[in-house]
């Protein structure tokens, strides 16, 4: 999941003061689960929002709002119109949210309301950990199942620096060290030998390095095309 | 010769090699790196130019070397992966080799957030880079000077001719892979290997026959890390805080006894704790040549650059081969 934090009150006030009309618009998957950006969690911003502008004596009218996905069309199309009356949308979705909805919004901004951190899982309740970076060619088959790029602060993929203390990584003693990790797991799994064998520069151009990325599957779009052909046809019929 | 450097003649005369470390200064001004090039000159085979350690910015470790060479000092240009992806690694290792530069020592880099462990503000806010890792580097070096070519293919008319080195620390976690560490290092294509500083000389020894049996001492040059110590308390912090490195406590009790002996006088207590360092040193350097499949030893005095003359001598290692 996409895993986020909120944004200081202060912050947000700073975005939104100058609006008179403002819907702060949650999305009820990712950042619902790590208690950022959900229905709830826009509620009570909305809620510190209004209590703020009485407190500035601005006259504003902040509602809220939620739907299941914001990266998904299909899931606020109902609510869009109704979106698009206020002067600004404060998004407490993910920054793929935020980009996704600014493009069908009209002439309404857009803001984010959080700060969209990393792809992580939920280790504990309440606590939340980055696990992937997407980097776009996964190798972890070669290194445990755990993941370099991600979880190692210096994306080694050849064995760990000389930083790491009792298992914590260089950085702080509260983030493990991901080489001390995968080497304990391949001990267990009985492959550590695999990791004798150099890997040699990775092609980072299937990462962010590569520039914007974008996958486009044809054979879901000749099947979603072909499928409103018929119903099209269908319909003429009738 | 692969680089016809100093250092890798030395190694391949059978004496043991002595290196050195030269930090350059927080600053433009020359005259700090040209002072310590002469504060070593002669008295070590080559100086690791530090680049950037500790994540703090100071001069680069090539504008460095360069000027420690025209003082008649070998460097031992050190390039992290911290900084620089494979385009300016590239560039900057065909820069060096220009300016006539032979050495190079491939690391990791301490983190950016690192700033001098927080004795400084550094620039814990950018990015890190890590295009490449150590082993990956190395790998590049090598092909760039065997087969005069670029990492990515393209061909290399005057190809950069360095004496390849890496890092290696012997002692930390996870300990049971870090042979497999240095393998995979001495594999890319390291010449020589500089240990993270030692004191633990029993552990050395442990390590080193792990390592004869792997046959790997033939196929690099090993130098053994010593860090001169200066106080009680610096061998106390890097025997609790620095990865790697445990300090023996006969170390921190001989240091604290030459500590105490000074009384209150401060300035005493400063210069005993140092004379018993140096002595230490001197014996650490000792037991490292002593120990089966070393072949040197790298002498780090950290900002003291003025002690190495007397160690060397006193070591019984000067005066240097002429090779
Ligand atoms: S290797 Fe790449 S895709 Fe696989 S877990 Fe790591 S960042 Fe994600
Ligand atoms: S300590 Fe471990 S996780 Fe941290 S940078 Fe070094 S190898 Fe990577």
């Amino acid at each position: 999941m996409i895993v986020g934090s909120q944004k200081p009150i202060e912050e947000i006030w700073n975005m939104v003061k100058d609006f008179k009309k403002v819907l702060v618009f949650g999305c009820n998957t990712c950042v619902a689960i790590c208690h950022a950006g959900g229905e709830k969690e826009a509620e009570t911003i909305a809620a510190l929002i209004r209590m703020k502008a009485s407190q500035e004596g601005k006259q504003m009218t902040v509602n809220h709002l939620g739907v299941m996905r914001h990266c998904e069309p299909e899931y606020f199309e109902p609510v869009i119109d109704e979106v698009k009356k206020y002067d600004l949308v404060l998004s407490t979705a993910c920054g793929v949210g935020v980009n996704f909805l600014s493009d069908r919004t009209g002439t309404v901004p857009v803001y984010p309301g959080i700060n969209t951190s990393f792809y992580g899982a939920v280790e504990a309740p309440g606590v939340f950990k980055e696990l992937c970076a997407g980097c776009g060619d996964c190798i972890v088959h070669m290194t445990g199942g755990i993941c370099p790029v991600a979880r190692c602060a210096k994306t080694l993929m050849n064995g760990p620096c000389g930083g790491t203390n009792k298992g914590k990584c260089e950085i702080s003693k509260d983030v493990d060290c991901a080489w001390y990790l995968i080497v304990e797991r391949m001990t267990k799994l009985g492959t550590l030998d695999k990791l004798s064998a150099i890997i040699p520069p990775r092609n980072w151009s299937t990462a962010r390095d590569g520039g914007p990325r974008r996958i486009s599957m044809e054979h879901i779009r000749e099947f979603e095309e072909k499928e409103a052909a018929k119903t099209e046809t269908a319909g003429g019929k009738r | 010769m692969k680089s016809g450097s100093t250092l890798e003649k030395v190694l391949a005369s059978g004496n043991p090699a002595v290196t050195a470390e030269l930090g350059p200064p927080m600053s433009a001004d020359p005259h700090e790196v040209v002072k310590k090039a002469q504060q070593l000159k002669g008295f070590c085979d080559a100086a690791n130019i530090t680049d950037c350690q500790t994540a703090v910015v100071r001069i680069s470790s090539i504008a460095a070397a360069a000027i420690a060479f025209q003082q008649g000092l070998e460097p031992v240009m050190q390039m992290t992966c911290r900084d620089r992806n494979r385009i300016a690694m590239q560039a900057d290792l065909l820069g060096a080799a220009a300016l006539g530069l032979k050495n190079c020592l491939c690391l990791a880099g301490d983190h950016q957030k690192f700033s001098a462990a927080g004795r400084l503000k550094g620039h814990p806010g950018a990015k890190n880079v890590y295009d490449v890792d150590t082993c990956q580097l190395v790998g590049i070096l090598k092909k760039m000077r065997d087969e005069s070519k670029q990492d990515g293919g393209d061909p290399i008319e005057v190809a950069p001719k360095f004496f390849i080195g890496a890092s290696w620390t012997p002692m930390a976690d996870p300990i049971d892979f870090r042979p497999i560490n240095l393998m995979k290092k001495v594999n890319a294509g390291a010449d020589f290997i500089q240990t993270q500083g030692i004191y633990d000389m029993e552990g050395l020894r442990a390590h080193m026959a792990k390592i004869r049996n792997m046959g790997l001492h033939e196929k690099t040059a090993i130098l053994a890390g010593i860090i001169v110590p200066k106080s009680a308390m610096m061998l106390k912090y890097m025997d609790s805080s620095v990865a790697g490195v445990s300090v023996p406590k006969a170390l921190i009790d001989r240091m604290n006894k030459a500590k105490e002996a000074a009384g209150d006088d401060k300035k005493k207590a400063k210069e005993l704790q140092e004379q018993e360092g140096i002595k230490i040193t001197i014996e650490l350097i000792h037991q490292a040549l002593e120990t089966p499949g070393v072949k040197g030893v790298h002498i780090q005095a950290i900002e003291w650059e003025s002690a190495i003359e007397g160690i060397v001598k006193a070591a019984g290692l000067y005066p240097r081969p002429q090779v």
